[in-house]
């Protein structure tokens, strides 16, 4: 047009145009470039991860036995969508086995949004779990009668024998500290809680896969996401091959019933570990699955406290068992020799009386066979005092420090922590200070500490120690830390002792004299030439506790053990013979005393023990 | 030249604008496939799906627009009024025919189709105000002569916001006012508009918010340090005399100090305060139009006066005239309320499906946020996400700047016109898209409130589709003519 006085407005029309545009080109870059939460909103909007679990690894014996394995159990889901008109909610109840009410309970639970967060109608929702193939069985035939209803199958632990509770441990429900510390956990996981489980978690429970799929504004499933580009499969466990002998184990447990106790056996070259019973115990079956939390505080209660590994956490005086160590001690440090004579008065001995009566005066293998009282409180005094008291007892005191250092090397007073056994107690030698703290620093001499001779007084050991013990003997000067996995040799964990082998001779004569005149002489084996002590040991919960080592054959030891049993008398009498059983039948493959067996299987010592 | 002959119609057609035009159709066919597209679906032109039935609405289109290509051009111009009174006749009884859909009566069904008369109503108005501007005798110089105009432009707008119950499609004739403005009137209404909106938003967004002292709201104290600002501007602009602007702003900062002073000891009322600012300023500025003969003064002491009536009126517009669920729209635009799950939902929901495209977009058909039912509307009025979700910042960057080189191409169009009518038409057609353009990208964005209008060529629709089509291919008949007229 002509003489347009408005003609620049065309401008600023093009300009607002383009000025618009610009606003919104920036507002872009920002949400599409700058601003970073979007994508995982959208992820959380449109994608659903789903978890593939891994079967979680077995768990077998020395022998290839297995011992613990997978066992399926199944969850019934239902999309509350789908259940119309028509569902038949008399006939599912039928099938499932439950009442109208309990139905019609879980499904207000299942809608009730506080109890179930993440409710959607067009999503399955767990209405039952953890239900047995039986229990399913006339579900899976007319499932198509009830539209929504799925059948998930998931795993559970299962176990061959009722027995070695406490050694394979139990399944759980992850808590907080673990979901804090593994980001592999997610909330409802499950992870080895105790025992062989928890140690070897990391292998068994394998790897999860994840199946990463798409869901529409409904929550409902709409296919796999960038065509499973992002899936991963699951691996499963690796497998775990202990070193317990799983027939082994089932005798000293049955042994062990009716008493409470413990037995270890150890196979002393490799430090690996056959048996390692603790009574009372439970059937591992009972803590799986959805009874597990109502049995684990059924068990937690009961005053006998058989969730404690008696066999690793229960410390006790070693009693006369000590004297072998006492006896190797002396005669590293040149208290005594093999011929060194000390006479005992039997009872009437000061200021320890012998319980047995024997000639005098005795040499060490006597002594050891007739577990001489007197004997060992005068080696342990001439030991101590070799050197005089000195000024201030410094002398005294060196030698007491030289002393528990040798006893220490046997594994005593300290945990195995180079092994992977998970529930253990360090037990007890007592250091110069703890009697310091009691006495005074010159205030304690040998006299005082003179119950440390014969094992009783302030040592304390666990009945796995004292299985090391009676294998370092065996050995002759070193262990190898006790270990439960077959697959992983530990020779690097050899510990050898600074104790010259000939005394070993002397003592391994002295607890093979045991076992042929001693106090083991009536549960000895002739033919499988046992070693072995006893021991006896006051304390102050009642009768004595019976506990024995022991190891066989004396000329090359195959197993040494060690049984504890509480308050049960003399460990000639108690004790004895269940190791002696257990080692003919680890040497033997069979107890052919089978009286003896069934007596002792059947004593019951506590009434209080129960048998889960 | 003689070049009536329709034959050679082709010739003088504005190529560039139609390619333009199939370009945009083309890819919004290509999304609204992507939105409806489900994970089972094979085929585009599947007629039982949006893509299949946008795809016929699209043939139609290309047939109407060659019709339209094809009638004389005198013939528009002809039939302009009747057609725009059979039009109002229409949209007066389509909601009497109406099936109320989601709340709105402006949906006339036709067998297997709902048509929308409000979409073909935009062009038929922009024709007759046109008509109207582009006589002889017709000379845009007081505001009387832009009380026909109006006329044309409010009575449908009226009709379909109240009858129609389509708010969205009545704001759209607003855009006329961009065609009055090239065509002479004055800026300042432009300006008004513009401070409408900005007083609405300080006085909604922030009229319930205390003074940190005194008493009085934040909203308004910042709507009349806005008047004030204003009203001191124009005084100093049509009456400048010596240190005026230093004593005006001077005397106001006083004022205001010696009230921080008072409100020491006593609680001072800034807001009646400020009000009492403009008032005083609206009469100096009075006096000063008699005394000095400025009369122009005299329209801002009464459009101050004004605005301070308009304020205090927002509150009662926004909660008694304005439906919940505009109310709620503005309050989640201008973040007042926080609702993910309610009023914001499409939104926040369009934010994440947009933002999760990054720069380079998911790729076609693969946006999850689309593909999975996420966003609402996703095919008709939030068609947007889906290019900002699979062609990400590139692709979006690419179809607003499409839009752009379209929408100045048209203004091209316009102002190489000798013809006044055709003028004006093309600047109408310039203005629409410019208007649907802008509310509709802005409202995805998240920067303007919910207002259902769709993205012209994109949007799922026939009717959207046919009356973008109608606006356009009748401009391009009138443009190709242009050559016809020169002789």
């Amino acid at each position: 047009m002509i003489n347009d006085q408005y003609y620049r407005r065309r401008y600023i029309i093009s300009g607002i145009t383009v000025g618009v545009v610009l606003i919104y080109v920036i507002r872009l870059f920002f949400l599409q470039v700058i601003d970073q939460s979007t994508k995982d909103q959208a992820d959380n909007n449109a994608l659903v991860r789903q978890t593939i679990y891994p079967s979680r690894g077995l768990m077998y014996d020395r022998n290839g036995e297995l011992l613990v394995f997978n066992q399926p159990i199944y969850e019934v889901t239902m999309i509350m969508r789908e259940m119309k008109e028509g569902w038949d909610t008399v006939a599912f109840c039928h099938c499932l086995k439950i009442s109208r009410e309990e139905f019609n309970t879980r499904i207000e639970e299942i809608k009730d949004r506080r109890k179930n967060r993440g409710y959607s109608r067009w999503t399955p929702q767990v209405f039952m779990s953890q239900l047995k193939k039986e229990d399913i069985a006339s579900l899976q035939e007319e499932l198509f009668l009830f539209p929504g209803v799925q059948i998930q199958k998931r795993t559970l632990r299962d176990y061959t024998y009722n027995a070695a509770a406490h050694v394979l441990g139990s399944v759980g429900e992850v808590n907080q500290s673990d979901l804090d510390n593994d980001p592999y956990y997610t909330r409802g996981d499950y992870s080895g809680r105790d025992g062989l489980e928890k140690t070897y978690e990391q292998q068994l429970r394998g790897k999860k896969g994840v199946e990463v799929l798409m869901r529409d504004v409904r929550g409902r499933i709409q296919g796999s996401y960038q065509g499973g580009e992002l899936d991963r499969t699951a691996v499963a466990g690796t497998d775990l091959y202990t070193t317990l002998d799983i027939h082994l184990q089932m005798l000293a447990e049955e042994l062990l019933s009716g008493k409470i106790g413990s037995a270890v056996a150890i196979e002393p070259k490799t430090g690996e570990i056959l048996a390692l019973a603790s009574n009372p115990a439970w059937n591992p079956k009972v803590l799986v699955g959805k009874e597990r939390s109502k049995n684990y505080t059924t068990l937690l209660k009961d005053p006998t406290k058989p969730l404690m590994n008696r066999a690793t956490q229960a410390t006790y005086s070693p009693g006369s068992t000590f004297k072998t160590i006492q006896s190797l001690v002396c005669l590293e440090q040149g208290a005594i020799t093999p011929n060194t004579l000390y006479p005992c008065s039997g009872p009437g001995s000061t200021p320890i009386k012998c319980t047995h009566h024997h000639g005098s005066p005795v040499a060490l293998d006597r002594a050891i066979e007739q577990s001489c009282n007197p004997y060992f409180w005068c080696a342990f005094r001439d030991l101590l005092q070799k050197d005089g008291y000195g000024k201030d007892n410094a002398d005294f005191r060196h030698r007491y420090e030289l002393w528990r250092d040798a006893v220490m090397e046997f594994g005593l007073g300290q945990k195995f922590t180079d092994t992977d056994l998970n529930e253990q107690s360090s037990g007890s030698i007592p250091s110069t200070k703890y009697f310091d703290r009691w006495y005074g620093k010159t205030g304690w001499k040998a006299i005082t500490i003179r119950s440390l001779s014969i094992g009783q007084g302030e040592i304390l050991v666990t009945p796995l120690q004292l299985a090391n013990q009676a294998a370092t003997i065996a050995n002759g000067g070193y262990f190898i830390s006790p270990h439960l996995n077959k697959h992983d040799s530990m020779r690097i964990h050899r510990h050898n002792l600074h104790i010259k082998s000939k005394h070993f001779d002397a003592v391994k004569e002295g607890m093979h004299r045991v076992m042929i005149y001693g106090t083991g002489r009536h549960y000895a084996v002739d033919t499988l030439h046992m070693a072995g002590k006893t021991g006896t040991v006051q304390n102050s919960h009642g009768r004595d506790h019976a506990i024995f080592i022991g190891f066989a054959p004396v000329e090359d030891p195959q197993i040494a053990v060690a049984v504890v049993v509480e308050n049960a008398g003399f460990g000639a009498t108690w004790a004895c013979p269940i190791a002696s059983m257990m080692i003919e039948q680890y040497l033997t493959g069979e107890v052919k005393r089978k009286d003896l067996r069934k007596r002792i299987g059947e004593s019951v010592l506590n009434a209080g023990v129960k048998k889960w | 030249m003689r070049a009536s002959r329709s034959g050679n119609i082709w010739q003088y057609v504005d190529w560039p604008t139609i390619w333009m035009f199939l370009g945009l159709v083309f890819f919004g066919w290509l999304n609204i496939y992507g939105a409806s597209y489900t994970f089972d679906q094979t085929s585009i032109v599947d007629f039982s799906n949006r893509a299949g039935k946008q795809f016929a609405w699209i043939m139609g289109s290309l047939s109407l627009g060659i019709v339209l290509l094809l009638i004389d051009y005198k013939t528009y111009d002809v039939l302009t009024y009747i057609a725009y009174g059979l039009m109002i006749a229409l949209l007066l009884v389509t909601p009497f025919l109406a099936r109320d859909i989601k709340g709105s009566m402006s949906w006339i069904s036709l067998g297997p189709v709902n048509i929308q008369p409000a979409e073909f109503a935009k062009c038929i108005v922009a024709l007759a105000i046109a008509k109207y501007m582009g006589q002889y005798d017709y000379k845009l110089r007081t505001w009387r002569d832009l009380v026909v105009p109006f006329v044309l432009m409010g009575v449908p707008a009226l009709i379909i916001m109240v009858l129609q119950k389509e708010t969205g499609s009545a704001l759209v004739f607003a855009a006329f006012l961009l065609v009055f403005y090239r065509q002479g009137m004055s800026g300042y209404v432009l300006w008004c508009g513009v401070a409408a909106v900005a007083l609405f938003i300080l006085s909604i967004r922030f009229g319930a918010v205390p003074l940190p002292l005194g008493t009085g709201s934040v909203g308004t104290l910042c709507c009349m340090l806005l008047l004030i600002g204003i009203e001191i501007y124009f005084i100093c602009k049509e009456h400048p005399i010596r240190w005026q602007l230093l004593i005006l702003s001077g005397s106001v900062i006083v004022i205001y100090g010696i009230g921080l002073l008072i409100n020491i000891w006593w609680s001072v009322p800034f807001g009646w305060l400020s009000i009492g600012i403009v008032v005083a300023l609206s009469l100096y500025a009075a006096v000063v139009a008699f005394y000095f003969r400025r009369y122009a003064l005299i329209w801002v002491a009464l459009f101050n006066l004004a605005c301070i009536g308009y304020t205090q009126a927002c509150d009662f517009v926004f909660t008694r005239v304005l439906q919940p669920h505009q109310r709620i729209r503005i309050e989640v635009l201008l973040g007042m309320k926080e609702d993910p799950a309610g009023a914001g939902y499409n939104v926040n929901q369009a934010r994440i499906a947009i933002g999760s495209g990054r720069f380079f977009g998911k790729g076609y058909l693969n946006g999850t946020q689309t593909k999975l039912q996420f966003v609402p509307e996703q095919d008709t009025d939030f068609i947007f996400c889906t290019v900002g979700e699979e062609w990400g910042f590139v692709g979006s960057l690419g179809v607003l700047i499409l839009y752009v080189f379209f929408i100045l191409r048209l203004i091209t169009i316009a102002e190489r016109q000798r013809n006044t009518t055709t003028q004006i038409y093309a600047y109408a057609v310039a203005s629409i898209f410019l208007f649907h353009l802008m509310i509709n990208v802005g409202m995805v964005l998240g920067l303007l409130p919910v207002i259902g209008i769709p993205l012209p060529f994109f949007s799922y629709g026939g009717s959207s589709l046919w009356g973008f089509t109608m606006l356009l291919f009748i401009l391009l008949r009138l443009d190709a003519a242009r050559m016809e007229q020169l002789r």
